[in-house]
């Protein structure tokens, strides 16, 4: 090995990585032909069964999306999709759901041991209980039995409009309205399937409650929906990973999630993505359009935690609307860059009663040439008084040709506000490299180590087995294989 | 242990070693001193192998074997230890972590398992009362906020953990106060043992005065001009460099 290692040394070995999870499964699927109309929309409610005031719902949502227009406002660049190439549905034949893993479809399992989340580990060891999402439709359910006994729902949407249809009405798209913006209207018109969770008054949710996701038929645009609903004086945490394979086309993902914290109840909401983030050329890659909001009552806690490494474009802002007073809002965000992925992310944190709070902590790290923008709001309605806010928003950069930017808006209209920003650039020096050299530390051991430094604050805020799955993953996505 | 044979280095294409020979044996205590700009932490730099510098000609063995071609982890793995002249931070890494990463990075390297925790604590604990170390600071981020003399006990206590054959001591005593300086060479010489060696890198006598070299070299523009035993260096205090360039001039 050559003692010369220079950070274009590292650039490159950071363009030679490649996609660990790129692999297709090849699982024979229903697929509808491309194409978006109203009679879609309807062949999709009908497919799934739901009740008419559901395709209804979707119906508004789509005649309000087609008067919208693709928001433009990001720190993006990409060819806009054309939504009339998608597929908007698209499941699994084995649509039965399981009573144990045997009757999984074995290629399927083989999926997730590739992905080293295999079903039965994560039973046994971890007491998750999993709801697997495939190409939109839920295949299988675990522990179900066990959250039963509390009272608490945890299932695909598409169960929970048929069996819990007075919860599902009563809160679909009171946070995110059908027609808050582009992307959200076209979720809810199509929204194929998603997982639904309910915790009745008092239950502390006694395990974590974990949803992977996939993206896995050619062409098949993903438009999943979660509805979490945490009810008075409640606890719950909820994990969602994400991998999908390699693929050529751009792949669109916009999902809606809507978190529904009630008096006293307290909703933690981890996500690790690592969708496919094309190729070191730029060539496909998931775009990652997505709208995560929750709104808080009196003495609610809202906390997102997202590690963000894959999708070709992310575009994604988990806000909290902290309408009932004395409730938290925190957001809690990695977000890795590579080659010429892009991301522009970060949260809104929206004060509306009195001695609301809330927390920012952002850390982005990019390398190659890719582009991490970090955006937040932080508002203060007149009628917040006492309200607080923190944010800290740090970017390390690897390399010349990659950029870190920060928008951070505040509209603070009460004077008793309190609202502190801080930001920080640094980059991964040679100085830091050598030092760790010098020390036995090997170059691609002192990135790991130096950028897990970095994101120590965040990392803190996953539960225990996320954490280690998140660590890994940064290192997949900055590390390549040092000879 | 460290033999240097006529070592020419520079960095962009810029002369800076033009010249080294010098020869460390087990048990030795050498010292560098020389003017701003004569290559001193060069020379540090070249032999820990950091890349920006180049080796034009000569040759460096350790132990017997050429090590030119060994990256600089490489060579710390075989003994090599540099204590810097300006330590740097990793924020969010804290010093216990960083020493547990490079602990068993070499006995990765040395084909051993990985230190047993309870073996790393006691090691901890040992050579942090051997250097008076208070323990809550071996959890603050590495070298982020420390003041100077912090720095400088912190390079000491990793040297202290790490065990190396050959220490060399960049400049440890810029920027640290008389006491500073008196705690950091009693570290230095609690460490040292027949088998291990050190190069002590100075601009001033007043280190000298608490670790005590068996040889000082003057290093001039590149090239060791003087060398002799430790009365070498209090010549130096009292005449100054000036003398040797009269000397050389002359």
């Amino acid at each position: 090995m050559s003692n010369k290692y220079t950070e274009d040394d590292l650039r490159e070995e950071l363009k030679t990585k490649e996609y660990e999870y790129g692999f297709y499964t090849d699982i024979e699927s229903d697929t509808f032909p491309v194409g978006l109309n109203e009679d879609v929309v309807k062949a999709i409610s009908l497919k799934k069964g739901e009740p008419q005031w559901m395709t209804d719902w979707r119906l508004e949502a789509f005649r309000a999306w087609k008067g919208m227009i693709e928001p433009e406002w990001a720190n993006v660049s990409y060819v806009k999709p054309d939504f009339q190439a998608i597929s908007y549905y698209s499941a699994p034949n084995t649509k039965p759901k399981y009573d144990s893993l045997d009757e999984v479809d074995p290629e399927l399992l083989a999926t997730f041991d590739k992905l080293g989340i295999s079903l039965d580990e994560q039973k046994m060891l971890s007491g998750v209980a999993m709801d697997v999402v495939i190409d939109s439709v839920s295949v299988a359910t675990t522990f179900k039995k066990t959250l039963g006994e509390k009272g608490i729902i945890f299932c695909s949407i598409s169960e929970a409009i048929k069996e819990h249809p007075e919860l599902v009405r009563k809160y679909i798209g009171t946070v995110v309205p059908q027609r808050d913006n582009f992307y959200a209207a076209l979720n809810s018109a199509v929204f194929s399937d998603g997982s639904f969770c309910y915790i009745p008054k008092g239950v502390k949710c006694p395990m974590e409650l974990s949803t992977y996701f996939r993206i896995n038929q050619a062409g098949t645009g993903q438009f999943e929906r979660t509805l979490v609903i945490a009810d008075e004086d409640s606890y719950v945490s909820y994990l969602e990973g994400c991998t999908a394979p390699s693929r050529d086309e751009n792949q669109l993902h916009a999902a809606v999630v809507e978190l529904i914290a009630l008096d006293g109840a307290e909703i933690k909401y981890s996500t690790v993505q690592n969708w496919f983030p094309g190729n070191a050329e730029g060539k496909g890659g998931v775009y990652n359009f997505v709208t995560k909001r929750g709104i808080c009552e009196k003495n609610a806690k809202i906390s997102w935690t997202q590690v963000e490494t894959g999708s070709a474009i992310t575009w994604k802002y988990p806000s909290c609307i902290l309408k009932g007073d004395n409730s938290v809002g925190e957001f809690y965000s990695i977000a890795v860059t590579n080659n010429f992925q892009q991301a522009d992310t970060g949260t809104k944190m929206i004060h509306l009663g009195k001695n609301t709070k809330s927390t920012i902590i952002s850390k982005g790290i990019s390398a190659g040439k890719s582009q991490n923008s970090y955006r937040g709001l932080v508002k203060i309605s007149p009628n917040a008084d006492n309200a607080r806010n923190f944010s800290q928003c740090d970017s390390l950069l690897m390399g010349n040709e990659c950029g870190a930017h920060t928008f951070p808006y505040i509209e603070a209209k009460n004077k008793t506000a309190k609202v502190e920003h801080e930001a920080t650039t640094s980059k991964i020096g040679e100085d830091q490299i050598f030092y760790c050299n010098q020390r036995g530390i090997d170059t691609e051991k002192a990135i790991a180590l130096i950028v897990n430094g970095f994101s120590k604050d965040v990392l803190n805020k996953l539960p225990m087995e996320f954490a280690v799955e998140a660590k890994k993953l940064l290192e997949i996505s900055l590390e390549g294989s040092v000879g | 242990m460290l033999k240097i044979e006529n070592l020419h280095a520079s960095v962009n294409d810029k002369s800076i070693l033009k010249g080294i020979n010098l020869e460390i044996k087990a048990g030795e205590v050498h010292a560098i001193m020389g003017p701003n700009g004569s290559g001193k932490s060069t020379l540090a730099s070249v032999v820990a192998g950091k890349e920006d510098y180049e080796v034009t000609q000569g040759k460096i063995t350790f132990n017997g074997e050429n090590i030119e071609d060994l990256a600089a982890e490489e060579r710390a793995h075989k003994g090599i230890f540099l204590s810097f002249q300006y330590p740097i931070e990793i924020p969010g890494v804290s010093v216990t972590n960083f020493m547990k990463t490079a602990i068993n990075e070499t006995r990765k390297a040395q084909g051993l398992e990985e230190m047993p925790a309870k073996e790393m604590l006691k090691l901890i604990r040992e050579k942090s009362e051997l250097l008076e170390i208070d323990r809550k600071f071996l959890s603050r981020s590495l070298n982020e906020g420390f003041s100077g003399g912090e720095k400088k006990r912190n390079e000491i206590f990793q040297m202290a953990m790490l065990e190396p054959k050959l220490a060399i001591l960049d400049e440890t005593d810029s920027g640290l106060d008389i006491d500073a300086l008196r705690i950091v060479a009693n570290g230095v010489n609690k460490l040292k043992s027949a088998d291990n060696a050190t190069l002590v890198i100075t601009h001033y006598q007043r280190l000298l005065d608490y670790i005590v070299p068996d040889f000082v070299h003057v290093l001039y523009d590149g090239r060791i001009v003087k060398s002799g035993g430790k009365e070498l260096a209090h010549e130096l205090e009292e005449k100054g460099y000036d003398w040797i360039r009269e000397e050389i001039n002359a």
